[in-house]
């Protein structure tokens, strides 16, 4: 065996290289920085380390084939997975840019975590090895632990970080137990190699539940989501809509990898029981929240219940869809989180649903993008959300889950009321006091036309992508 | 452009231009009055152009006209596939029509927020127009849930009352019964690998459906259940009287007079086009249900002290016609039921109207406050009981010849369902004439009355059309069925062949 990587295998991580190196840059140029002109310049930097890795992603897209010994794989799913990460990344950092002088939250390794996480979330997207996951996974994690407590002044703020890194480390240890019983199992770590010596048996079963335990946790699925409202709640405001996108699609891509690729047993039920307990808890708790962010955090366990529908089905449909529906979810979600970090103002004093009241009044433009966001999250036509969950269902459905697809098709019907309200609160509710709202900084503009371009992208012409995401089964198999 | 690629492209046209006129509306300043001006011209256009299907639409063809067949998302296989028939073209064309004359009953009524309303206007008028010229399942639905969002919004932002709880029910009745015919669609979907509809048919006809069989109850029911709601059928009504009271007027007409349709056209065309043999299983407790709505539709209305209130009751009792007719699966029946659409789109979106500029004047629609009216108001009065007249169903004007041939096909198909629905004609000039006596005739009751204006030249150009219609309907029906019955009878075809079957037998 050669010992030393081939030059092929640095460009195959290039975009995980060029996000660590502008995440350290970010962290050396802090200190230098005036105080004054800290955080605009080190925004910028964040942003161009995230275009550059985005760009990246094409010369990583030149390189496929499996490198570091196996222990990554390029192909067109890690390729789709780096895209999304890094071009949530970028969206996120733009939607930050303002925040932070608005929140007054000293800025510095802000962004050096952000591009810290991103790493961990490529890194799962293309490993093909459980150790390795296991360090993305815990890259990924520990900044996002971070991340949620930076609104330093705000105790629930605090509470929201304590909160996330207790569960989430217990979560990680559970996962990795799972790990330690498959290589007990196969006598390897590596996901093609498991994939070819897993017999079903109780050894596998436990193995593969302890690590969906792990892995449920992070995506937010039920019963594993007890977390989620509280998080969301404390976390900055982009801070949540990078967490609950970026984040996840590493996270289902792991997913992707282990229950395909590695055609672990016994995950059809469990996978059908996270999903429709995932989408009734999630939709029926979010009828009654009136503090918005809570409200999308329980959305968000809602859609994790959609998307792990798509595991239930069968690779040829399941894979496109996931993929497609994650895609989808982030480019909605970041967008709402956007509109939301801008509304909140200072100190996120306006968050809940009476704050809303007139916003189609006040601000028509930022009403009518979260008007879009929230039109894909219930799933109205011309919106990306309408085909991510038209691909699951179908997808769930040649797979004759036709329960799993009723109960679905009727919690996307619960779903519509909530998302409504907030809809209801800006067009047709009065406002109590008509407090003026900012207007839209170019940094957050960009953002926002960039996930309603997505959105509506994806809701009008979904072939390309689909098609793209399609690629993707034939090596998973 | 030569006719032949104008002919494929029309419909598209037709479609978006009301679309490609509220994203242009977006970029106008916010000045109330270009703002009305400019989506009164692309509403005419509009029209205009739908005019060219009715000139140059050819009745004898087989199937669909103006047809455009395009690839548009690879997988799943749905296409972009557009055409009209003798039904669906007046559809479209009464869509048209009656878009205009809601921008000009808005002219004045709609002075806050007004570029968003007429956006909202024009996006829904896309939206309706797409739901009657799809041939593919799936651009059905899309257009279908795309009429959701801005009715709901016009009727919550533009309502009055309790509009925000009307613009709830009516947003989670229709999406909630829709996502019943969504996993009908994807059963089919899932079954036959394509969403054309002209393709299903097909299969439906040779039997190459795996499974259809045993499906065919609960696909059928899928479908029924969405447009149902939609129609609305008795007892899935209960949201129509909130949503058309609190409603703007421009809404109440589009509402009463296209939105309604969609259920009944639905139904023509999709549960009886995909599953005739179910259509006939099922068509008695559906009749049943149709006259329950007449009757019951009727006698509610009797009894409103609410005059917009009344005419959403009288919807009710009407579409109840449509449905009759169409489960007849008569030829007078179904030719009578597509008549009653149009002929009820035209009347009740008047009577909406005439109601809407009462209430402009007195902010009010109990009947109440009102009382010789014909004093104060004469032009108003004549108008209103001409508009009346057409609802009832008298001979000559429009409302008579929908009703007659759907009562006759009624008759063929079972003596008693025609009796019944028959009864349905003598309420509506009950609860309509005596609502016009209470409202126009006799001394002014209230003060204020005396004073109100009577119409001007802009209300007087939005009514005209629409009585206008009334009676040229109601003299010239031919130059509509001559296109309606072959639709009709292609829709019956199937029907004959199962009679004919069961005969061979």
């Amino acid at each position: 065996m050669n010992t030393m990587p081939q030059g092929a295998d640095y460009l195959r991580i290039l975009p995980e290289i060029i996000l660590s190196i502008f995440g350290m840059i970010i962290m050396l140029l802090d200190p230098l920085l005036e105080e004054r002109r800290r955080a605009k310049t080190l925004g910028i930097v964040g942003l161009i380390g995230a275009l550059i890795a985005l760009g990246s992603t094409l010369c990583m897209a030149r390189q496929p084939g499996p490198g570091f010994w196996n222990m990554i794989q390029v192909d067109a799913f890690s390729v789709f997975f780096h895209f999304l990460v890094t071009a949530v990344t970028a969206v996120v950092i733009l939607a930050s840019y303002e925040y932070m002088e608005v929140q007054q939250i000293r800025a510095g390794e802000y962004y050096g975590l952000i591009l810290f996480g991103a790493v961990g979330m490529c890194l799962m997207s293309s490993a093909v090895e459980l150790v390795l996951i296991f360090i993305a996974l815990e890259i990924s994690s520990i900044s996002t632990y971070i991340l949620a407590g930076f609104r330093r002044r705000a105790a629930i703020s605090s509470e929201s970080s304590v909160k996330y890194f207790l569960l989430g480390s217990f979560a990680t240890a559970f996962f990795l137990y799972g790990v330690a019983l498959m290589f007990g199992a196969t006598g390897s770590t590596s996901i093609p190699v498991i994939g070819q010596k897993l017999l079903a048996g109780p050894l596998a079963y436990t193995s593969i539940a302890l690590m969906f335990v792990g892995l449920g946790f992070k995506v937010a699925a039920a019963p594993f989501h007890v977390w989620t409202p509280d998080v969301y709640e404390g976390a900055p405001a982009p801070v949540v809509g990078f967490m609950s996108t970026a984040p996840k699609a590493g996270v289902f891509a792991v997913l992707l990898r282990i229950i395909f690729e590695a055609h672990a047993p016994g995950s059809a039920w469990l996978i059908w029981a996270a999903a429709a307990l995932s989408m009734t808890i999630g939709n029926v708790a979010a009828l009654v929240q009136t503090n918005v962010k809570r409200l999308l955090a329980y959305s968000s366990i809602a859609h994790a219940g959609y998307l792990l529908m798509a595991f239930a089905a069968l690779p040829a449909n399941g894979i496109p869809s996931a993929m497609f529906y994650t895609a989808t979810y982030a480019a909605m979600n970041v967008g709402a989180f956007a509109v939301i970090s801008h509304f909140a103002g200072a100190g996120e004093r306006y968050v809940t649903l009476e704050d809303y009241a007139g916003l189609g009044r006040r601000s028509p433009v930022l009403a009518a993008t979260l008007t879009i966001f929230l039109s894909s999250l219930i799933g109205i036509p011309m919106t990306g959300g309408f085909f991510a969950k038209f691909y699951v269902f179908s997808a769930a459905l040649q797979n004759n889950l036709i329960w799993l697809v009723i109960i679905g098709v009727l919690n996307s019907a619960v779903g519509a009321y909530y998302y409504l309200r907030i809809i209801v609160a800006m067009y047709m509710r009065e406002p109590r006091e008509e407090t003026a709202v900012a207007p839209i900084p170019l940094a957050l503009g960009s953002a926002l036309a960039i996930t309603v371009i997505a959105t509506l992208y994806l809701g009008i012409v979904p072939g390309r992508v689909l098609e793209y995401a399609s690629r993707s089964v034939e090596f998973l198999r | 452009m030569n006719l032949a690629a104008l002919h494929s492209w029309i419909l598209t046209l037709v479609t978006f231009t009301p679309l490609a006129g509220a994203l242009l509306l977006l970029l106008i300043p916010r000045r109330d009055r270009d703002i009305r001006v400019f989506a009164l011209v692309i509403s005419l256009l509009a029209f205009v152009m739908s005019l060219h299907l009715l000139v140059h639409f050819d009745g004898t063809k087989a199937g669909f006209n103006f047809e455009f067949d395009h690839a548009w998302i690879p997988t799943p296989n749905i296409h972009y596939h557009l055409g009209v028939d003798g039904v669906s073209m007046w559809l479209v064309v009464l869509t048209t029509f009656l878009t205009p004359l809601c921008v000009l009953i808005s002219w004045k009524s709609i002075s806050e927020r007004v570029k968003e309303f007429f956006i909202l206007l024009l996006v829904l008028e896309t939206a309706l127009i797409g739901v009657f010229v799809s041939l593919d399942l799936f651009l059905f639905y899309f257009f279908w849930e795309a009429t959701l969002i801005p009715m709901a919004l016009l009727i919550g932002m533009y309502g009055h009352g309790r509009k925000i709880y009307a613009a709830v029910k009516f947003f989670l009745y229709t999406m909630v019964a829709s996502v019943f015919m969504l996993a009908a669609i994807l059963w089919l979907y899932a079954k036959t690998g394509t969403f054309d509809f002209v393709v299903l048919q097909n299969a439906v006809h040779h039997g190459q459906i795996p499974g259809y069989a045993a499906a065919s109850f609960w696909l059928f029911l899928g479908f029924f259940v969405a447009f149902a709601v939609k129609v609305p059928l008795f007892p899935f009504h209960t949201w129509l009287p909130d949503a058309h009271v609190e409603a703007p007027t421009a809404g109440s007409v589009l509402l009463a007079g296209v939105l309604l349709k969609m259920g009944t056209y639905g139904m023509l065309r999709f549960n009886l086009g995909l599953f005739p043999e179910q259509s006939r299983a099922n068509a008695w407790w559906i009749m049943v249900l149709a006259l329950i709505g007449i009757i019951y539709g009727a006698l509610v209305a009797l009894v409103q002290p609410n005059m917009k209130k009344l005419i959403a009751y009288s919807s009710i009792s009407h579409l109840g016609f449509v449905v009759l007719g169409i489960f007849s699966f008569t030829s007078a029946g179904l030719n009578g039921a597509t008549y009653v659409m149009l002929a009820h789109g035209i009347s009740t979106g008047g009577l909406f109207m005439l109601a809407g500029i009462l209430y402009e004047r007195r902010h009010t629609y109990e009947i109440s406050e009102f009382g010789g009216l014909a004093t104060p108001m004469p032009v108003y009065a004549s108008f209103f009981l001409f508009i009346v007249l057409a609802s009832v169903g008298l001979p000559l004007l429009n409302g008579f010849i929908g009703e007659f041939l759907v009562l006759t096909g009624a008759f063929q198909a079972r003596a008693v369902y025609g009796t019944l629905g028959a009864t349905g004609v003598i309420w509506a000039a009950g609860y309509l004439l005596w609502m016009y006596q209470r409202v126009f005739f006799g001394k002014v009751t209230h003060e204020v009355n005396n004073s109100l204006p009577d119409l001007n030249l802009r209300e007087k150009t939005a009514l005209a059309p629409a009585a206008v219609m009334a009676l040229v309907m109601g003299v010239a029906p031919l130059f509509w069925l001559s296109t309606i019955d072959p639709a009709v009878q292609s829709v019956l075809a199937p029907f004959a062949q199962m009679a004919s079957r069961v005969v061979g037998r």
